[in-house]
């Protein structure tokens, strides 16, 4: 089967491919990216004036199965990812159970493979249950496949337990995401401290939380030489931390969520609390601190931090609401509105960010248009704007920061593996 | 006052998003209803027919007694709902438990609730108003009504005065809302706390902001003394019970150093000894049993306001014939 994509504007940073070009898809893989391909017989896919990149690499998804079908499942999380333009994610551990054995991962490989539309990678947990006590066994892992390992939704506080892991992660070349947080810091927090916490009483959560412990993952990332990725990185000091780290030549990586590089704690007025999430919102500087570190490559990947909850989870007070947006089918569209259209990445720099840098960080074969390489690929009508509504959403959980607001950017087509996974 | 200032919200839900005409507004309606409870038959008819609910999720007397006098005294039916003895505990929702109390025909739920935001979140779910009678940290409007409404009558005016808000100014619902309130209607704002009860950024509300009692109280025209809540002291912020009294303790000798005419306010409780001293609790220049009774004038206003809105007084007819305009003073 042969797909040919014509006079599309194809962006491929690992290329460094900005250009109007044909792509040729066959068998599966990409085998031609050239100008004024004729191929006979194919399927033809006019894509004038059109963005043709490689599909998203979403290394922050939390699908939610085992266990929490009814926010979310493999099934229906990586067909949001596809409405998307995602078509390769990261699955978060913090299942129930969590993937901390072998056996769970298994498991949870078996689902996947009946189920998924689209490229599912998986993380491990670092310790056994995410309780930062036992390291959970990191080699039988990653026989059964695990690209990184992670506690995300914590992190060990105990600093041996972070040593050996990092050890042994470095001994493994498997790199250890950090969900950098403290819990002291955090003080049953719902939201960023500062004045509109004030403001609003709600309990803050002091930006020393995240950046204290960012430190301490780089520091001990430094000592074993592990390659250290910092998760969802929310306020100015963990942006300078990274930057810090990285002209030391550390192997530490960041990535920054849409919600925080284009949210700040002021949209917290009215205590909607599908914009309660951890990190929080935080101020109006932080933001900006953020979008420098996307402009100036500090941080090196835009995730998602896909986290679907019930409607029973979020609509109620925000005190007991749960923490987390879904994020898979906005990513795009915000990430064009708010840092190409704004002069702030171009599109391969986009691409770098949504896509090759985060394949490479977990070092898989994906976010490349390379001749020989899986054919992921998505079309993108870049000038289109659309209303984000409950009803635009594939997800199983409708929870979306962006709720209401109109962003430039649709996906036309998601081709995942050769074929033509969604089609708008 | 300007006097074709008319009341359009559905909800009373905190001092912020109000104007300054609105505040005047309640706190001038609220003069009438003063009248109205020092007679000798204290009630009016202007809410005959309407069902008033006190909902209330966090233990309160005074709050729940004074919002059931003050929709009695306006012949309103009230029911009253405790968390303890309502399907609250069953789980269900606060959206839910609001939508099954507007469903009996409710027309005003005053809610107590212990989440911020909880008043706003069933307010935008329901068509019935809400008062909110305390959320969280956030917002207690109608204890800083009446507390602004005990100035007003006591020294004839809000502008230019300097009042000071002292104690727990971080976990105070009543410091939010007098601070809202007061500055907007021109006073001029002290907070006095220990570093750790100070709020960040709460000086960008135009007070000023100080751990040193005797300078808050300096020249202080009233002095609004929080209750230390010590049993709430979840975050371990609190200096000890003893050492609060020596270094913040509201005192004869600690008055001493302030105008001579100082009126000192309390939200009560009060916690005798612990924020207060008794001497000055119960001494000539305490006028915390004036906020207990003005605060039944100041809910009657609150209802009484929000109830029209609700049913759209906007004309003027109506607004006439009901009898707080008959009530104001010449």
């Amino acid at each position: 089967m042969r797909i040919l994509i014509k006079n599309g504007r194809v962006i491929d940073p690992a290329n460094k491919i900005d250009a109007v070009l044909d792509i040729l898809v066959e068998d599966g893989r990409i085998s031609k990216v050239a100008r004024d391909i004729k191929s006979d017989p194919c399927d033809l896919i006019d894509a004038k004036d059109r963005i043709v990149m490689p599909g998203l690499v979403d290394m922050h998804v939390h699908l939610r199965e085992p266990g929490r079908e009814d926010k979310e499942t493999v099934a229906s999380g990586t067909r949001a990812a596809l409405h998307g333009g995602v078509t390769s994610v990261l699955a978060m551990p913090n299942t129930t159970p969590a993937m901390d054995s072998a056996e769970n991962i298994r498991l949870l490989r078996d689902i996947i493979k009946k189920t998924a539309c689209c490229h599912v990678f998986i993380a491990g947990a670092i310790t056994r249950g995410r309780e930062g006590r036992e390291l959970a066994d990191l080699a039988s892992m990653k026989k059964e496949g695990i690209v990184a390992i992670t506690d995300d939704g914590s992190s060990p506080d105990a600093e041996d337990v972070i040593l050996d892991a990092m050890t042994r992660a470095g001994k493994e070349n498997i790199p250890v995401i950090c969900h950098s947080e403290d819990k002291a810091y955090v003080n049953q927090g719902v939201m960023n401290l500062g004045f509109i916490s004030t403001q609003l009483g709600l309990r803050g959560i002091s930006n020393e939380s995240e950046y204290k412990r960012v430190a301490r993952d780089i520091q001990v990332a430094q000592k074993t030489g592990a390659a250290v990725h910092i998760a969802h990185i929310s306020c100015r000091e963990s942006v300078e931390l990274v930057a810090a780290a990285k002209s030391k030549g550390l192997r530490v990586s960041a990535e920054a969520t849409p919600h925080h590089f284009t949210l700040c704690d002021e949209e917290l007025a009215g205590y909607d609390t599908n914009l309660k999430m951890n990190p929080p919102l935080r101020s109006r500087d932080d933001v900006a601190a953020i979008i420098r570190g996307l402009a100036d490559g500090t941080i090196d990947a835009i995730a998602s931090d896909h986290a679907p909850h019930t409607e029973n989870e979020k609509e109620i007070e925000f005190d007991r609401a749960e923490f987390g947006v879904i994020g898979l089918e906005t990513e795009l569209a915000v990430s064009i509105t708010e840092l190409v259209e704004k002069n702030i990445l171009s599109w391969s720099e986009l691409a770098k960010r949504l896509a090759y840098n985060p394949a490479r960080i977990l070092g898989i074969k994906k976010g490349t248009l390379s001749v020989g390489s899986d054919a992921d690929i998505i079309i993108v009508d870049s000038t289109r704007e659309w209303k984000v509504a409950q009803e635009t959403f594939v997800s199983k959980s409708k929870n979306s920061a962006f709720l209401g607001r109109t962003l430039r950017g649709v996906v036309e087509y998601t081709i995942c593996c050769g074929k033509v996974a969604y089609r708008r | 006052m300007t006097k074709n200032t008319a009341w359009t919200k559905k909800d009373l839900l905190g001092l912020k998003e109000l104007t300054r005409e609105e505040l005047e507004l309640l706190l001038n309606t609220a003069e009438s209803f003063k009248e109205v409870i020092s007679r000798e038959v204290k009630k009016v008819p202007t809410l005959r027919g309407k069902t008033v609910v006190n909902l209330f999720y966090e233990p309160s007397t005074r709050t729940r007694v004074s919002f059931e006098i003050a929709a009695k005294r306006l012949s309103a039916d009230v029911i009253n709902i405790a968390t303890e003895s309502s399907s609250v505990r069953k789980g269900e929702t606060l959206i839910d438990t609001g939508k099954n109390i507007e469903a009996l025909k409710v027309d005003i739920i005053v809610m107590r609730h212990n989440c911020s935001g909880a008043a706003l979140m069933l307010a935008k779910n329901l068509r019935a108003s809400v008062i909110n009678a305390g959320d969280g940290w956030h917002e207690h409007p109608t204890q800083a009504l009446l507390d602004m409404f005990t100035l007003k009558e006591r020294l004839g005016r809000i502008e230019g005065l300097k009042v000071s808000i002292v104690g727990d100014i971080a976990h105070s619902r009543v410091a939010r809302s007098n601070i809202w309130g007061l500055t907007k209607l021109g006073a001029q704002v002290t907070i006095c706390a220990p570093a750790l009860l100070i709020p960040p950024g709460i000086e960008k509300t135009g007070v000023r902001v100080t751990s040193d009692i005797d300078e808050a109280l300096a020249d202080a025209d009233a002095v609004n003394v929080l209750r230390m809540q010590f049993e709430r002291d979840a975050e371990n912020a609190f200096p000890r019970q003893l050492e609060y009294f020596k270094n913040f303790g509201i005192t004869t000798e600690r008055l001493k150093g302030a105008k001579k005419n100082i009126l000192v306010m309390h939200p009560g409780p009060i916690n005798r000894g612990i924020e207060i001293s008794s001497e000055v609790a119960d001494g000539s220049n305490s006028v915390i049993l004036e906020q207990v009774t003005n605060g039944i004038a100041v809910r009657m206003s609150c209802l009484f306001l929000v109830s029209g809105a609700n049913e759209n007084i906007k004309k003027v007819g109506r607004l006439t014939s009901l009898p707080v305009n008959r009530l104001k003073r010449p």
